[in-house]
């Protein structure tokens, strides 16, 4: 099938409901677009592709509209589609699996802003094992230069107690680090494994 | 001189609330001929009855007027309390101050005032009423199923083993219907001829079970428990009795290029066939109007053109000169099953108002098919022999494009019922299509899927979560030809965008409509249809398989659209039905019929004209020497409904319905104005 405009030419017929049955172990199928997961969704009022409209177009096989769509990058995971949806789907993980695909297909495909903040989150878990805002902070305004982006609501955050000066680290950190270790060292071996092939 | 007695109620509070029950007994029983007033809280009581009983065996009253509720209500209760008493029950009225007074009025006063007034008018009328009795009729214990499809395979099945007689009258050559057609049935996907043919042998076999195939009905008279049918034996041009359906002459026919109706023209028959292997009864028709003999008889030669067929049958079954014959049969009830035909996408219409479908290129582009086609390219018996290959070059498809709604649920087009078994056939259809060509892709066009029924949401999920059809929500707008592939304009409305498919093959949806010449048929057996041409039943949620003139009933499609469930219980509840009916051995009807006074009818027959039941007939009067006088109408009673409309034309006041004479009427009249 072809939708006018954004769409893609087709892989074989209906190769991304089947490419996403192997990474996340969900049928897509079972979507039938009752709405609840967007009806839910705390970013629906922001994003172009609400979670509803991402199934859907899963099952319509619209690869490039999907993976060039900012949407999925906003995203925040929170999972609360995955928990209401009525069919068993899991909206968040096919969020997460296009994010991987996204990021396989062009590195640089994701918005550079949401990029960073991403990359900046999962160095503070590596480091401190939990999230430590005020790194989090430090750390993304670093790699996208915004210095003063949202810095009159730090003094408010700091009155609250919701900025901690000093990191926390949790007692595993070690384990925590050889997790993103291990992780690594198995896409490294993945990537490695497809070149060869 | 008159002596009535009447009978006040309270009703509980609901009457006497608002009605001065004891003033209406009062007032009533100062009027002449009245001997006898009363008022009491429950009439309908024990108590109450008793009442009315001591009161007609010891004041002898000639009447009795219950002033109470609804004659709807308890104008039996009150009648048969009456005739318990010994007086005939058509003396014992209702006038009704509760529906027509209490319930309706506030100010007690006026309300009291207006009791009176009714209760005076029933009085005056029941003065002149005269012992009527009860009419009772035999029944003929035999049954009339039209179509010999599922639904009237069912019912004459029920019905023979039920212990009645059946006549069943099908119009095709075989039995069997739409369903016989159908590859696969759902939710289930069982093959439908495996669960049909089975039945339709034992159709065959069945003592009780008379079937008249290649036959119609061609006139109705009579009433409920004694109908007579003429039924019209189309000319086979086969001796059925000589036929032993071996097929030689099926294979000697020089004629071969005949489109196949039981294939949805998408195969060939000969000239002289049966529809398909399994047809029962199993036995050849001539196509007269392609059979070669024929041809050439109707071009004038004098020379037989053909005789093959005549040639090759070893049995001399073969009968060039069978012309249609007219059978009678006396029947006590009649199941109307003459199910559906599809929508007519192409242009030729059946009914004005309907509009076909030319933006869908159906007729046009060879690859455009409807449902039943679709199911003929499915079905192992099929022109393909079940082998998925669209009809323009053989070729299998490798994406069909499924339209739902083609005709159902626009308006624009003439129908705006929902078709309701389309939903369920467009998934089985996906998954017909993808069990048989495993790359194969479906899309499906929707506005809604309704799939109301036992198993039936879970059969249209699997289409989509198993085998891998695509939904699209919208109507599609144009289908066209471009090159080897079918173009199908449509619109996603879940995304809002337009969507272009190149799809090998498209499948339409079409709805369902009534058989052609259902109108024809209703108007033969008196049963109003609707305007689609579909059987109205007598009540839509109390009587769903009576219709308005009693002893006929209907099943199937041929009442709304229908599936092979619904169609079923409707047979069987049909056969029930009549099943009950032939539990009587007589049947009782209300005396309230119209009678003719012979001596006054001119025999101008306006009377005829107007009565909505056929109850009117002609007599002939003649004097003692067997001279005719005159011929005037007769009213046949078992006919007669009672509405009275050939009283009202009757221009020589000579047709009266009992009960309601223009006397009575008169009476009641007078008595308000008074």
């Amino acid at each position: 099938m072809r939708t006018h405009g954004t769409d893609a030419p087709a892989h074989g017929p209906l190769s991304l409901r089947a490419e996403m049955k192997e990474r996340t172990g969900k049928n897509t199928a079972r979507c039938y677009q009752c709405g609840k997961c967007s009806a839910g969704c705390p970013m629906a009022g922001e994003t172009r592709l609400r979670p509803h409209d991402v199934m859907r177009l899963v099952n319509q096989d619209a690869r490039a509209r999907l993976l060039a769509d900012e949407s999925i990058w906003l995203c925040l995971t929170c999972e609360t589609c995955t928990e209401r949806c009525p069919n068993g789907c899991d909206p968040a993980r096919t969020m997460d699996a296009l994010r991987e695909m996204a990021l396989e297909a062009s590195p640089g495909s994701p918005p550079r802003a949401l990029l960073a903040f991403h990359r900046a989150f999962l160095d503070q878990v590596r480091w401190t094992g939990r999230s430590f805002e005020l790194g989090l902070v430090a750390d993304y305004k670093l790699r996208t230069g915004a210095l003063l982006q949202d810095v009159a609501t730090a003094p408010g955050l700091v009155a609250r107690g919701k900025l901690g000066f000093v990191p926390h680290p949790i007692d595993g950190v070690k384990e925590v680090r050889r997790i993103f270790e291990a992780c690594e060292e198995a896409t490294r071996a993945a990537s490695g494994k497809k070149e060869g092939a | 001189m008159a002596r009535i007695g009447v009978f006040v109620c309270h009703c509980g509070e609901n009457i006497g609330r608002t009605v001065d029950c004891a003033r209406v007994a009062g007032e009533i029983g100062k009027l002449p001929g009245v001997v006898h007033s009363v008022d009491y809280k429950y009439m309908c009581s024990d108590p109450g009855q008793a009442l009315i009983k001591q009161a007609i065996a010891e004041k002898g009253l000639t009447g009795v007027v219950v002033s109470a509720c609804s004659p709807h209500m308890h104008e039996r209760t009150f009648r048969r309390a009456a005739g318990g008493a010994g007086l005939n029950p058509f003396l014992c009225e209702m006038a009704n101050i509760r529906e027509h007074c209490s319930w309706i009025h506030e100010d007690r006063e006026a309300a009291t005032d207006k009791a009176i007034d009714l209760a005076r008018v029933i009085v005056e009328k029941v003065k002149r009423n005269v012992p009527l009795e009860t009419i009772r009729i035999p029944v003929e214990k035999r049954a009339l199923v039209i179509g010999g499809g599922i639904a009237g395979i069912q019912a004459a099945l029920d019905l023979a083993d039920g212990g009645a007689e059946v006549v069943l009258v099908e119009k095709e050559p075989s039995i069997g219907g739409h369903m016989s057609q159908l590859s696969e049935t759902f939710p289930t996907l069982d093959c439908s001829q495996c669960i049909l043919t089975p039945r339709m042998v034992e159709v065959y076999q069945h003592p009780r079970i008379r079937l008249m195939a290649y036959c119609e009905v061609d006139a109705v008279e009579g009433y409920i428990g004694n109908f007579k049918v003429t039924i019209r034996q189309k000319a086979r041009s086969v001796d059925e009795t000589k036929c032993n359906g071996c097929g030689a002459c099926q294979k000697a026919c020089v004629v071969k290029n005949v489109p196949s109706e039981f294939d949805e023209r998408l195969g060939k028959r000969t000239a002289i066939y049966v529809p398909f292997p399994q047809a029962v009864p199993n036995i050849p028709v001539i196509d007269r109007e392609h059979c070669a003999y024929f041809k050439g008889r109707a071009r004038g030669m004098k020379k037989d053109a053909c005789g093959k067929c005549k040639e090759a049958c070893a049995r001399g079954a073969i009968d060039f000169a069978q012309e249609d014959r007219f059978v009678t049969e006396k029947v006590g009830a009649i199941v109307v099953a003459t199910g559906y035909e599809l929508y007519s996408i192409g242009k030729d219409q059946p009914a004005a108002g309907l509009k076909g479908y030319g933006e869908y290129g159906y007729g046009t582009v060879p690859d455009v098919i409807d449902g039943l086609q679709f199911e003929r390219l499915a079905s192992a018996s099929g022109p393909t022999a079940g082998k998925l290959l669209r009809p323009s070059d053989g070729k299998v498809p490798k994406k069909i494009v499924f339209l739902q709604c083609v005709g159902s649920r626009d308006p624009a087009k003439g129908i705006d019922y929902c078709s309701k078994v389309c939903c369920m056939y467009v998934a089985k259809h996906t998954m017909l299509y993808r069990h048989k060509v495993h790359d194969g892709e479906a899309t499906v066009f929707y506005m809604d899927v309704r799939a109301a029924g036992k198993g039936y949401d879970e059969f249209t999920r699997r289409a989509v979560e198993e085998d891998g059809a695509v939904y699209v929500r919208g109507r599609v707008s144009r289908v066209y030809r471009d090159g080897d592939v079918v173009k199908v304009l449509g619109f996603d409305t879940l995304n809002g965008t337009p969507v272009e498919i190149d799809a090998d093959m498209v499948v339409l949806a079409t709805a369902m409509r009534p058989r052609k010449g259902i109108e024809k048929l209703a108007q033969t057996l008196s049963v109003s249809y609707d305007r689609h041409g579909f059987i109205n039943e007598a009540h839509p949620k109390l009587r769903p398989v009576e219709t308005n003139t009693a002893g006929v009933f209907v099943a199937g499609a041929c009442q709304a659209p229908r599936d092979i469930p619904d169609s079923v219980a409707m047979a069987s509840a049909a056969a029930a039905k009549v099943l009950g009916l032939f539990s009587n051995e007589m049947l009782e009807r209300e005396p309230t019929v119209a009678r003719v006074d012979a001596a006054l009818c001119a025999g101008c027959f306006h009377c005829e004209r107007v009565c909505p039941y056929g109850a009117v007939e002609h007599k002939e009067v003649r004097d003692r020497k067997g001279n005719l006088l005159k011929v005037v109408a007769d009213v046949n009673p078992g006919v007669c409904q009672g509405c009275g409309t050939c009283q009202a034309t009757c221009p020589s006041k000579s047709v009266e319905l009992m009960g309601f004479t223009d006397e009575q009427i008169y009476a009641e009249v007078n008595a308000l104005a008074l």
